[in-house]
């Protein structure tokens, strides 16, 4: 009896534990930062605290099927209906999410950027904490949606309130990009109801898999999804957005636009997109895997523009998601397990890496890298822990980023056996050659911050190292990247199953071959550990 | 034979007459001080007027029509009716502080608004083209007056006659081609004029130009883009709770009638093939011109006034689209594009009411629409920047506010049409709706990037009133944005 009830309220809880938050700290008077901050604390540790209960009590051996669902009525009028539950594919996402959110909190704990105000700050924090676990969980396209849209608000007030000199244009235009996007995925969503089974419920729209479509129609239904979900990513040519939005946002902001917000998109693709239109994906295919290694290439020679620290971070999550994407675009299992290998691996380092960019700005007040050196002598443990982000990010094996890469650029070798094969292995070696130039960048940015010595100007300034508050936020993620390097089973294990049951019917509604091996085991890396 | 009069179901019309009768003598008979009590007496009584409505709707019934069914009081009446009633008792919250401190004729300000309420509350049961114009003379007339009534402001008083010129204008068209349609059909009730329209299509040509006459008299009433000119500089000049009135109420009216003689009069696809193209051009027109010119304004009410230009136009969106629906023969579909209409109407009315009220609360202190004059409204007070906050992203259609919902009916009712163009309106409506977001997100940068722009940084006062019409409006606007379906059953109710 109590284990029933615990499995219906767990992903609710998980998701509007940190909406009661929001209002409770609405309800305590400005001046009071401490309350308002252990009431931040509080909340994100409970939300904490119920995902890890789903991690536990999670059916691992049936990760292919949706658990924890709850499917109530909401909206009869317009047929959508109040359906979540958690997969092999969305939980290591909400995980990420409620984890990431509670260390931001600790970090924020004595880091509140100008013009202060704690409180708006926390709301803003907790409605997107909100948006993000919703997303994650929905199982219907308009919760989705509208989960997808509540991350706006906050976002854009965190850019435009906290942000940095160009904040207001950075706000609106991360805005705009991204409410475009989502007004012609809904027009997308709508035309699926219509012309599908006139339902929004996810899992019946899979099962369904745009069978009665005409092609032209499928194929323009997946661009209206592809929109919305592309400029969310952001894939080129929709990026221009987020080296502006994260240069400007707040340290916090940032991480969460990096660790989070990005993934909405990928996640769209994969929950969304590739399952229910399987045919329409396989034309956008080799287009979506153009565009990810463009992503790449361009991405690697932005980071070589830059001079600005945090911008040039903002690139390398552009060559980052292409990565993601060219995974995705594989359609094979393989390929999407690497995908959200990638998700998450991105997530955690850029995150720790954009954490790192905010201590190194509140202490140099600046991101200029001319001007910043010596941070190994001056803070040698940030700098040390910058060293191992960069080693992190640029794929070295046994760290979190290796796994998200090599594989994703595998599984490009082989992608699904109705998709051209030389068009994919040419994408293979321009990615290829993307992490070349990836090492290149990260490892320039290292030496310009951390190596040499410090210049004049700061030579003689009080360098504060990692803090306490900063290692309670950071070392979690640090020894997260370890473990999912070196043990990258603990998440393979997890969204395999789910993966190849998703791709098992994408390669039967496309007549191409089953990418899972028997047993569900396609991870090469899961047979010889 | 005499009319059968069913006072049950004009119980609600009823009232509101007594009401207005009853504000007036207490403004000519009673002394200047108990004067006062007029606001009450008026919010009483549209309250009052209220109660019937409730127990006519939760009677099982038939509909019941009257005067050889040119009035009736079925659903569709009452959940408009209730509707009018609601925001008249909000705009009544509006006034009472504005009007008392404005020295303006308090007693008449109140007979003129429940006057033009009257009208609305019978333009809601008017099935007779004949009682329409009746009904939308009775709610027009009033508001020239009240548009014109801060009568030492030239602005007001240019207001005044140009709201009076183009109403008397469009009047004058509607009713020529109500005239035709009479011709045509040997008919004035709306059922009647189906039938006839229904079987005969040789007069097609006259019907085109008598129904793009009506259509072209009720445009200037909602004011669509071309027809729209009038109602920046109306929507300024006037007193701002009359504006809010004007915006939400007398533009519902127009909704109203325009919905109610194509809904009971103009459904055969015969008919529907005729009409739903300009309807078309109205509503594109609308939308991206009452945009496009909302982004260029620097004074919240015009940006307002345009804003509701370009909301007038996705309201068309469904309009349209239960016209393509029609004559491709798919009745069921212009169904819910109706219901498109009413919960459209009903959440526009909701989020620009309360944003009216925050602008009246604002201007209390700031003496200023200018929309700069707003800066660092967050730092100073907090409480109504987040609500006039939720107001405009609920306006510009982003969830969890109402507004969104409103979108997604619209959207829907245009994709369900399906073809070129129901498919190609809704593009054209998404790409609107970014669009204006970039005008309400201008005022909401201005309330929470900007400084404040006054020595006084202490919170704004706001009197109970219309502390009460905020709340009322916010929480509307939170509550059908989170549970549509709570609210969605009205539109269904209504068809």
């Amino acid at each position: 009896m109590g284990t029933m009830e615990w499995s219906e309220w767990a992903l609710s809880l998980a998701v509007f534990i940190p909406a009661l938050g929001a209002v409770v700290t609405m309800l305590i008077p400005r001046a009071q930062e401490e309350a308002v901050k252990w009431v931040a604390l509080i909340t994100t540790l409970a939300t904490l605290g119920v995902v890890v209960g789903i991690l536990v009590d999670f059916d691992y051996d049936k990760s292919g099927q949706l658990q924890f669902q709850v499917n109530n009525d909401w909206i009869n009028v317009i047929n959508s209906r109040y359906h979540i539950g958690v997969d092999g594919i969305s939980l290591p996402l909400l995980a990420l999410s409620a984890f990431i959110t509670v260390l931001c909190v600790i970090y924020s704990w004595n880091h509140w950027p100008e013009p202060h105000n704690p409180k708006a700050f926390i709301v803003l924090m907790l409605v997107l904490e909100v948006g993000m676990n919703g997303t994650f969980v929905a199982q219907d396209l308009i919760l989705f949606f509208v989960f997808f849209e509540i991350v706006l608000l906050p976002m854009f007030f965190m850019i435009g309130v906290w942000g940095g000199p160009n904040r207001e244009y950075a706000s609106i235009k991360f805005f705009l990009f991204t409410l475009f996007g989502s007004a012609m995925m809904l027009l997308g969503f709508l035309a699926l109801y219509f012309k599908g089974p006139n339902t929004f419920d996810i899992v019946a729209l899979s099962d369904w898999a745009g069978q009665d479509l005409t092609h032209s129609t499928a194929v323009l239904i997946f661009g209206a999804m592809f929109l919305g979900f592309a400029i969310k990513v952001p894939m080129f040519p929709f990026h221009t957005w987020l080296p502006d939005a994260h240069t400007e946002a707040p340290t916090v902001g940032s991480v969460l636009l990096a660790a989070i917000l990005l993934k909405l998109g990928t996640y769209g693709f994969v929950r969304i997109a590739l399952p229910i239109l399987p045919e329409a994906a396989e034309d956008w295919a080799p287009f979506i895997g153009a565009l990810a290694v463009i992503g790449i290439i361009y991405g690697a020679l932005g980071c070589l523009a830059q001079t600005d620290m945090k911008r040039l971070i903002a690139f390398s999550s552009v060559a980052h998601m292409g990565f993601v994407m060219l995974g995705i675009a594989t359609m094979t299992s393989f390929g999407i397990n690497a995908a959200i290998f990638g998700m998450v691996a991105h997530g955690l380092i850029t995150g720790m890496l954009f954490f790192v960019a905010g201590s190194v700005q509140h202490n140099f007040h600046t991101r200029e890298m001319s001007r910043l050196g010596g941070l190994l002598t001056q803070a040698p443990k940030m700098g040390w822990i910058l060293g191992f982000c960069v080693m992190a990010s640029l794929g070295l094996p046994g760290l979190a980023g290796f796994w998200g890469e090599f594989p994703a650029i595998l599984s490009a070798f082989e992608p699904l056996s109705t998709l051209s094969e030389e068009t994919f292995r040419t994408y293979m070696v321009i990615a290829a050659v993307g992490t070349v130039l990836a090492a290149g960048y990260l490892l320039w940015m290292l030496s310009k911050v951390a190596f040499g010595t410090p210049k004049a100007e700061f030579a003689d300034a009080e360098i504060h190292d990692v803090n306490a508050f900063e290692w309670t936020a950071w070392l979690p993620i640090l020894l997260l990247i370890v473990a999912l390097g070196i043990f990258p089973n603990l998440l393979f294990g997890v969204t395999d199953d789910a993966v190849c049951v998703m791709t098992d019917k994408i390669s039967e509604q496309v007549g191409a071959d089953s990418t899972c091996d028997e047993g569900g085991d396609t991870v090469p890396v899961a047979e010889h550990e | 034979m005499n009319p059968v009069f069913d006072w049950h179901a004009l119980a609600p019309d009823v009232i509101l007459v007594a009401t207005i009768v009853v504000v007036l003598v207490v403004e000519f008979a009673f002394p200047r001080q108990s004067r006062t009590q007029t606001s009450r007496i008026a919010a009483i009584g549209v309250l009052a007027a209220l109660v019937p409505i409730v127990s006519l709707a939760t009677h099982e019934n038939e509909a019941r029509e009257m005067f050889a069914g040119a009035y009736a009081v079925d659903n569709y009446a009452l959940a408009l009716k209730a509707f009018f009633l609601v925001v008249t008792y909000i705009t009544i919250l509006l006034s009472v502080d504005y009007i008392d401190e404005g020295d303006y004729y308090r007693g008449e300000f109140y007979f003129l608004l429940l006057t033009s309420v009257l009208g609305l509350m019978v333009m809601a049961s008017a099935r007779d083209l004949i009682t329409i114009f009746i009904a939308l003379e009775t709610i027009s007339i009033p508001t020239f007056i009240l548009a014109a009534f801060r009568k030492h402001d030239r602005q007001s008083n240019e207001a005044g006659v140009k709201y009076y010129l183009i109403g008397v204008l469009s009047s004058a068209i509607m009713l020529y081609g109500m005239s035709i349609i009479f011709g045509l059909t040997g008919t004035t009730t709306l059922s009647g004029i189906s039938d006839a329209v229904a079987v005969d299509a040789t007069t097609r040509p006259l019907l085109a130009v008598a129904m793009f006459l009506t259509l072209v008299g009720f445009a200037f009433k909602v004011s669509a883009v071309p027809f729209h000119f009038w109602a920046p500089d109306t929507y300024e000049g006037a007193p701002t709770p009359v504006t809010a009135f004007l915006s939400v109420a007398s533009k519902a009216g127009g909704f109203v009638a325009l919905l109610s003689i194509i809904f009971f009069g103009f459904r055969s696809p015969n008919a529907a093939d005729l009409w739903w193209g300009p309807v078309w051009i109205l509503a594109v027109l609308s939308m991206t011109l009452g945009n496009l010119a909302a982004l260029r304004q620097t004074n919240i009410v015009r940006m307002l006034a345009y804003s509701s230009i370009a909301q007038g136009g996705f309201m068309l969106v469904p309009f349209a689209a239960a016209g393509i629906a029609e004559a491709n023969g798919e009745p069921f579909v212009a169904d819910t594009s109706f219901e498109a209409v009413v919960i459209y109407l009903l959440i526009y009315g909701a989020m620009n009411l309360g944003a009216f009220a925050v602008v009246i609360a604002v201007a209390r202190r700031t003496r200023s629409a200018e929309i700069s004059s707003y800066g660092g409204l967050f730092e100073t007070s907090p409480v109504l920047a987040v609500t006039m906050t939720m107001f405009l992203a609920s306006l510009a259609g982003i969830p969890p506010v109402a507004g969104w919902f409103a979108k997604f009916v619209m959207f829907r009712s245009a994709l369900e049409a399906g073809g070129p163009w129901g498919v190609s309106l809704a593009v054209i409506a998404a790409v609107n709706s970014v669009i204006a977001f970039f005008y309400y997100a201008g005022v909401i940068r201005v309330m929470w990037f900007k400084e404040p722009v006054t020595e006084d940084r202490s919170p704004i006062q706001v009197p109970g009133a219309l502390t009460g019409a905020i709340a009322i409006t916010a929480t509307v606007t939170f509550v059908i944005g989170v549970y549509p379906q709570l609210f969605a059953r009205v539109g269904e109710l209504a068809f």
